[in-house]
């Protein structure tokens, strides 16, 4: 069960692990969870971000070599065991359709489904936060229930906003600001992601579970 | 207090940037330029991190309504104080009700002002500097506009003097600026053909070029094989390669996770260089090891040290 990985530097003073698989896998994010708690400890290493299958560790190079830290990366990785984290239940209330999700009808007929089945198979779904990033408070969803995967938009919007539950590929998310994005907006949700002037910014951390659940649904 | 009298919603206060939470999509941020920021700061005996203005358009204008200590540096070009020109990296007094007026600069794209003690805005998530893709640091998150007033220190006058480390000296806008980068996770998936592209071409920086990344024209960089790569932490001056085969570097307000494949990483110590290249400049990489980008970098801050060394000794001598 040991996947193949490649580690790279990324610049001067982080390296970048990463599954040669393009599928994600969720015992291998356990693990990327488990060396991302471990690097927290580790001398030298300053900051991790964790990705989607993959990990990007910060080091300093006046306290670990280049060289040193990949071996260091190498040797925790190959001892990571999957973290079974569960983290806290979020509910978010979700109005499909209409205005604030303008791709719902299409996303809907693209799965063959009747809209109001689609909007009940995605809040039926139970999602976990794989990761977290790109921007502020952004989740990476996993769990989507393949019928309801759509490749992206060919031409990224310039502005998807706040608070639209969206879905891009095989995975879901939240916009947690204003932002481009190539996804496909299904609906809107009134929950804050984030927000800087809090002890804790981001409203998810990875592990926790999400579910979706249905407040509306325009048809 | 300060007040902007003229200004473009570009220019912004920043620092040297946010740190420890990328992990929770928290892009860096702070000065496009960070060297000339620091030689900014260490003019005035600031801390290196004090917060200044990132100037990028001009002309930029500001009164002082109280007798300030500051410093201009980065990009060169016409700088008056009430009228009165001064050279470029050099720190200065301001009287009550004096203009300082900026110029655009005839080399490199953006300017920095610091002031004695920083500028006084509240840190958010450990930093004061602008994330103007998040709209959050600096002031209220956003771009300066005419009329916003800004605290720094009342300051005593001084004589003005300048900065001997002149990191400019080196730089021939003319002619491609020489740029190293350290191969990237993809890089050997590059077509031979596009990795000598990659380290030959003259790049030119066309006009999407803003806090968030540049965009490069040259020759389409072509993989070998077609890649699909799950979302991962990037840093700002990582060169990623769009299904175009046209580069892009991200970075000060850059996203943190990326999903193009990237060729190589710009180095710490030559990021300022991007930061003061406009559109239309050129870039030629150079490919250098994580050894050689470490030891760049730490050239670079023993120069500022001595450089903040020198200032203090001159500044204890003045009594």
């Amino acid at each position: 069960m040991r996947e193949p990985i490649t580690i790279s530097f990324s610049g001067g003073s982080a390296l970048l692990l990463q599954s040669n698989s393009s599928r994600f896998d969720e015992q291998f994010q356990k693990r990327i969870w488990s060396l991302a708690t471990d690097l927290q400890a580790a001398p030298g290493f300053t900051e991790t971000v964790p990705g989607m299958n993959n990990i990007l560790a910060l080091f300093n190079p006046e306290e670990i070599a280049p060289e040193e830290a990949r071996r260091e990366l190498t040797e925790r990785w190959a001892k990571a065991q999957p973290l079974p984290r569960r983290g806290k239940t979020v509910e978010i209330p979700v109005i499909y359709g209409g205005q604030n999700g303008e791709d719902f009808k299409p996303w809907a007929r693209h799965c063959g489904l009747a809209p109001l089945e689609a909007a009940q198979r995605h809040a039926a779904g139970t999602y976990q936060v794989a990761a977290i990033g790109a921007m502020p408070g952004f989740p990476y969803l996993s769990g989507l229930d393949p019928a309801l995967a759509i490749a992206r938009r060919s031409t990224p919007r310039l502005a998807v906003p706040v608070g639209s539950v969206i879905v891009g590929g095989a995975q879901a998310a939240v916009m947690p600001q204003t932002s481009p994005s190539g996804w496909h907006i299904i609906g809107r949700t009134n929950i804050a992601l984030f927000d800087p002037h809090r002890d804790e910014p981001s409203t998810l951390a990875p592990g926790d579970i999400v579910r979706f659940t249905i407040e509306d649904v325009w048809l | 207090m300060i007040e902007v009298l003229t200004t473009g919603a570009a220019n912004s206060i920043q620092d040297l940037g946010r740190n420890g939470r990328f992990d929770i999509g928290v892009s860096r941020s702070g000065a496009m330029d960070r060297l000339s920021l620091m030689i900014g700061n260490a003019l005035l005996g600031n801390e290196l991190n004090a917060a200044g203005l990132e100037i990028a358009i001009f002309p930029f204008r500001l009164r002082f309504d109280q007798p300030a200590r500051f410093a201009v540096t980065g990009a060169e070009g016409a700088v008056t104080l009430a009228g009165r020109p001064l050279p470029p990296r050099w720190a200065a007094s301001a009287a009550e009700g004096e203009t300082l007026v900026i110029a655009p600069p005839d080399r490199g794209a953006r300017v920095y002002i610091t002031f004695a003690d920083g500028i006084d805005v509240e840190p958010v998530l450990g930093s004061r500097a602008t994330d103007l893709k998040s709209g959050y640091g600096g002031l209220e998150g956003r771009g300066l506009k005419r009329g916003d007033r800004l605290d720094v220190m009342p300051k005593p006058p001084m004589r003005a003097f300048g900065a001997a480390l002149d990191p400019f000296a080196a730089l021939d806008f003319t002619n491609p600026l020489p740029v190293r980068a350290v191969p990237a996770a993809e890089h050997s998936v590059f077509s031979a053909d596009a990795r000598k592209l990659f380290s030959r071409w003259s790049w030119r920086v066309t006009q999407e070029a803003d806090r968030m990344g540049y965009r490069l024209e040259g020759p389409e960089l072509k993989l070998e094989r077609r890649l699909e790569l799950m979302s991962h932490g990037i840093l700002p001056g990582t060169i990623q390669v769009p299904p175009s085969g046209k580069p892009i570097i991200q970075l000060a307000d850059a996203n943190t996770c990326g999903g193009y494949p990237k060729i190589a990483t710009i180095i710490e110590a030559d990021l300022w260089i991007v930061g003061q290249a406009g559109p239309d400049s050129r870039f030629l990489f150079t490919e250098v090891t994580p050894d050689e980008a470490n030891a760049a970098l730490r050239r670079q801050r023993h120069e500022i040290d001595a450089l903040a060394r020198t200032v203090e000794v001159a500044r204890s001598l003045a009594g």
